[in-house]
């Protein structure tokens, strides 16, 4: 292959990743310009609550308690080899409630949550259930993305927040079950560490990660090819780029935050 | 009235509409066929705004369909969907009484879901299937439910996307007759596209043929049989030779 053929294979390859992420773009300010302008749908926006929210208590809790678990035996474990045994309480809070709580949150919202919304949509694209929507004078960005995006953005930040805590509560039952910490000692080694940085960084990056869950998946949904490949396509590339956007934005905040 | 005035659309090199003239006076019940893949779904999405065009124009009324009030203009329209469409998350009332729960139309919930059993019963369904979700309906009930959609805010122009595909005779017939006698009572102006030779002789005022891309003949159904015309012709023979290749 000549340079200049290289050059063009390249050059084309740059082109469609910026209007990848042009398309998404405008679609996401549309998305979110549309939360702010009636008409208002409250029964959406109470089903979406109730889905990203409360349904995804389980899966998040679940998935907190063990990690804050195996945090506390790692970093007893790894620490015991320079005799730092006692920052366990320390690096537990820390490291869920900076990293591990707000990631792991967005990624199973990701794999929950935005997979759900771009095969739901999807299917009413191809079965023309948004064509319906258009035809009976409701905008399907106002009716379908806005109560998700919206409903997402209120309720991650929370689910992060109870994960952080689930996560820590994860680590202190290993701590003091399994590895002989004094309860007391550990509560006010945790609470003495946090600053209230940690807490907000937790709180933002969920919103943030519970945004891009929601966009992914209501902009592969609207978006989707026909038939049911269409819906498989769509679902599979909304949790893919869901995941891959919350790990890259994850890395920013954690600059904006704590390189600063 | 709606006239649509040498209308283009194209999907990449696939050139679906190449210029398509059409007139559906007002009060009347319009019929397009045409074989798969000739752009009478594409043409009906042009006029709803569904799907832009490439060129060409498209009144209803005198007023050009692309411009003004887009809410006041889809409140004049009401569809029935090939696959019916129903919203699987909402009962069949709600599905109903869809556009009388929201927006401009709005009523209290009591009086939609009033009107949603009325237009049920109007198509020939109990009231008890109102509170059922749309996937426990057979493919006829549905379709029933999709009239009924439809018809809920009394529009004054109804557009039918292959009403009778997928049903048996029987059904067929029944929905054929429902929207006759819907479009006659309520002196709607209606535009069906189907294939279905059946619902043309039952549904149609006025008859139009489209193959690559335009409209081949157009008259009232009275004269379809002797239109003279090969395509339409072919059409209504199902014959395989003829200026319509059979391997498209």
């Amino acid at each position: 292959m000549n340079p200049i053929s290289m050059l063009g294979g390249l050059g084309r390859a740059v082109l469609s990743l910026l209007t990848a992420f042009g398309r998404v773009a405008l679609f996401a300010l549309d998305a979110i310009s549309h939360i702010f302008r009636p008409p208002f749908y409250p029964r959406e926006f109470g089903i979406a609550l109730l889905n990203i929210g409360w349904l995804s208590l389980p899966v998040v809790g679940l998935t907190a308690i063990f990690t804050g678990g195996a945090l506390a035996l790692q970093i007893y474990a790894g620490g015991a080899r320079f005799n730092a045994e006692a920052v366990v309480p320390q690096i537990v809070a820390i490291g869920m409630v900076r990293e591990l709580g707000p990631v792991l949150v967005g990624l199973m919202i990701a794999a929950r949550v935005t997979s759900s919304i771009a095969a739901e949509i999807a299917t009413m694209k191809v079965t023309e259930q948004i064509d319906a929507l258009v035809t009976l004078s409701t905008h399907p960005m106002k009716y379908l993305t806005a109560p998700r995006v919206l409903a997402a953005l209120i309720t991650v930040p929370v689910l992060v927040a109870v994960g952080d805590i689930i996560g820590i509560a994860g680590g202190y039952t290993v701590a003091t079950q399994n590895l002989g910490f004094n309860p007391a000692a550990y509560l006010k080694n945790t609470v003495d560490f946090l600053e209230m940085r940690d807490i907000v960084s937790s709180l933002v990056k969920g919103a943030a990660f519970g945004m891009i869950a929601a966009i992914m998946g209501c902009y592969y949904g609207m978006t989707s090819g026909r038939g049911a490949q269409g819906v498989g396509r769509a679902t599979k590339g909304s949790v893919e780029a869901a995941a891959v956007l919350i790990l890259a934005a994850n890395f920013v905040l954690t600059g904006v935050f704590f390189s600063l | 009235m709606i006239r649509m005035e040498n209308v283009h659309k194209a999907f990449d090199d696939n050139h679906v509409l190449q210029g398509m003239d059409l007139e559906i006076p007002k009060g009347t019940s319009m019929v397009i066929i045409g074989g798969s893949g000739t752009g009478k779904s594409v043409a009906l999405k042009c006029i709803l705004g569904l799907i832009k065009p490439d060129s060409g124009m498209i009144y209803v009324d005198g007023k050009d369909a692309q411009k003004g009030d887009r809410d006041a203009f889809l409140a004049r329209f009401g569809m029935l969907f090939q696959g019916a469409a129903l919203f699987d998350s909402l009962p069949v009332w709600q599905n109903v009484a869809f556009r009388l729960l929201r927006g401009s139309l709005k009523r209290p919930t009591e009086e939609a879901r009033e009107i949603a059993i009325e237009k049920l019963r109007r198509v020939g369904l109990k009231s008890n299937v109102a509170d059922r979700l749309p996937a426990e309906l057979s493919g006829g009930m549905q379709k029933r439910v999709g009239l009924a959609r439809a018809i809920a805010a009394e529009p004054e122009i109804i557009f039918f996307d292959e009403p009778t595909t997928g049903l048996d005779p029987i059904m067929s017939g029944v929905i054929n007759d429902l929207i006759r006698e819907i479009v006659t009572e309520m002196g709607a102006t209606a535009m069906t596209i189907t294939h279905d030779m059946s619902s043309v002789r039952a549904i149609a005022d006025n008859v139009a043929m489209l193959h690559d891309g335009v409209i081949q003949w157009t008259g009232p159904v009275s004269q379809m049989d002797a239109s003279g015309d090969p395509y339409m012709e072919q059409f209504i023979s199902g014959s395989a030779e003829g200026p319509i290749e059979a391997v498209r």
